[in-house]
């Protein structure tokens, strides 16, 4: 679906994107997260064909950045950081300028569709310089869909909006992407990018680093095990750490940190150690960073 | 042709509701076309029974020699106040284009704009119609209404002939709407290089001041406008014109403009 080889872009000294190479499959949410002024939007306009690259290349849905812009524009769907709509137009009203503009086949049809599907149909003719900043996201998101692209790109679709109106919006990138459309969302939400992304991109000028979420934890701190024990001592810690597999053991009160790569592969051993030295386990967990630690930690050492 | 249409009928939409777009579509016309008649109201009753003599020399290139001098200065004010429908076609789309532009920058509505599969080409036409369009129609209907009063107002058959004198037909019907894309490129350039409607609208007011230039040449009798001089302006704004859109859409960078604008 996109494909970049060493995109690079410069605004005169400065350096907005730096050689990013990427591969977006079909189907697939990738979240790009990044700190402000790290080049997500120059990123999303460089591929949705709007400003044209300094370096690199790069393939959207096939076509070649640079060489058939018209054709990348005429199928992706993009919601641009601020709405952008025509406040003193209707909400119909500004949806057919663009099923228009995108050439849409049935017009009409599509933008009835969108407005029933996104519950704005009961304020179709109302301005939409009435409506809350939830309902205009919602709109923009809906132009950004009339075509009907397989290619979206979301660029910080609930920033500045209520709780209520974020989770309407998160709930309906989520629909779309059970409709299997590729989506390349820029968020500064981590939550959000945890759970809707199947993989993550962490960018400040230069892609830091690309995976999964779950795997961009034990990544960037490798996975850690809890033992909770009715007693512990600094022999048993010592013989955990003794462990090959394991990288670190902690003591802390009662409990054994453990810092492993497989918990599901080496769990049954460390268990197989303790009882055996006599150790009684009240429980155990794995003990979760949370994606806003792996980036911060991302963001900071770059 | 279709995206044309979208951008045309999108502009007219939202510039219409602006209340001073509206106003100076309106009163302009109004005004320029309310003083001519005004004037030849108020002066319909000389050159009835005067005789010819003392023409004043400035005059004597625009009248005939049966024309009484106040007559002739009736005619003479009249191609004055002609020019007034020749600065409504320049005027009305600075107001339009100006807004069109920039508005749009205002309310960062240009961006998913641009991220659609419109041409530059088709962008720059479509606002360039949509302000050009209601000046040609607005200069049009006022230059009517200026005739038909003008044959119930005047008594004179002689200053009549010369009011109604082809050359302002082609002024107006030909060279109008010339000048009104010409002043609509004009405003769309500069208002996509600033961020200000009214910076746009100052600096694109610029544009009549080659008119007024006539008007105050033909007022001090340096020349006077014929048939002509019309004609071969029409075809220098034709080229003009043509070299001006090509302008406009070379100036309207679209990454400079996402990238610049705040």
């Amino acid at each position: 679906m996109i494909h970049t080889e060493n995109l690079t872009k410069r605004f005169g000294a400065v350096l907005a994107v730096d050689q990013l190479s990427l591969d977006i499959q079909e189907g697939e949410v990738f979240g790009f997260l990044g700190p402000n002024g790290a080049g997500k939007t120059t990123t999303v306009r460089m591929l949705t064909a709007l400003i044209s690259p300094s370096g690199g290349s790069a393939s959207v849905l096939d076509y070649r950045l640079g060489v058939q812009d018209m054709e990348i524009r005429r199928h992706v769907g993009i919601l641009t950081e601020t709405p952008g709509l025509y406040d003193n137009l209707s909400a119909e009203y500004n949806l057919e300028i663009y099923a228009h503009l995108y050439e849409v086949k049935r017009p009409r049809e599509q933008v009835e569709k969108y407005l029933k599907m996104l519950g704005l149909w009961d304020r179709r003719h109302d301005e939409v310089g009435t409506f809350s900043k939830g309902m205009r996201q919602k709109l923009a998101i809906a132009r950004a869909l009339l075509h009907e692209p397989r290619l979206l790109f979301l660029d910080e679709p609930t920033a500045a909006l209520d709780p209520e109106a974020a989770r309407l919006v998160r709930d309906f990138i989520e629909d779309l992407r059970k409709e299997g459309r590729t989506i390349f969302l820029c968020t500064h939400n981590l939550d959000e990018a945890d759970r809707l992304c199947d993989r993550i991109g962490v960018f400040k000028t230069r892609l830091l680093i690309v995976d999964t979420p779950s795997r961009l934890r034990s990544q960037v701190f490798g996975r850690k095990v809890v033992f909770h024990l009715r007693q512990a001592d600094e022999s048993l810690r010592a013989q955990v750490a003794a462990m090959t597999f394991v990288h670190e053991a902690i003591l802390v009160d009662h409990r054994l940190l453990i810092t492993l790569d497989d918990p599901e592969m080496h769990n049954p051993e460390i268990v197989r150690l303790l009882v055996s030295q006599g150790a009684e386990i009240q429980f155990i967990g794995e003990l979760r960073h949370s994606l806003e630690d792996v980036y911060l930690q991302l963001v900071r050492n770059a | 042709m279709n995206k044309i249409k979208t951008i045309l009928k999108k502009e007219w939409a939202e510039v219409f509701k602006n209340r001073m777009v509206l106003f100076s579509v309106l009163f302009m016309p109004l005004l320029f076309t309310a003083l001519p008649l005004i004037f030849l109201y108020t002066t319909r009753d000389v050159g009835m029974s005067e005789g010819s003599a003392e023409l004043p020399a400035q005059f004597t290139r625009i009248c005939s020699p049966e024309l009484s001098s106040s007559a002739c200065f009736q005619v003479f004010m009249a191609y004055q106040m002609m020019l007034l429908f020749m600065m409504m076609p320049l005027i009305i789309p600075v107001n339009i284009a100006a807004y069109s532009i920039v508005g749009e920058k205002t309310t960062r509505s240009l961006e998913p704009l641009l991220a659609t599969p419109i041409t530059t080409l088709e962008l720059v036409a479509g606002k360039n119609l949509a302000a050009s369009i209601p000046a040609v129609l607005a200069t049009w209907i006022g230059f009517t209404i200026y005739l038909v009063g003008a044959w119930l107002i005047v008594r004179n058959p002689a200053v009549m002939k010369a009011l109604a004198d082809p050359m302002w037909l082609l002024a107006v019907i030909v060279v109008g709407p010339l000048l009104a894309i010409l002043s609509t490129n004009f405003s769309i350039m500069i208002s996509s290089r600033v961020n200000d409607p009214r910076v746009a609208e100052q600096l694109s007011a610029v544009v009549v001041l080659p008119l007024l230039a006539v008007f105050f040449g033909q007022f001090a009798g340096l020349f006077f406008l014929n048939s002509l001089i019309i004609l071969w302006t029409a075809i220098v704004l034709l080229l003009i014109d043509g070299g001006m859109l090509s302008l406009a859409i070379r100036l309207f960078e679209r990454e400079n403009i996402l990238t610049r604008w705040k």
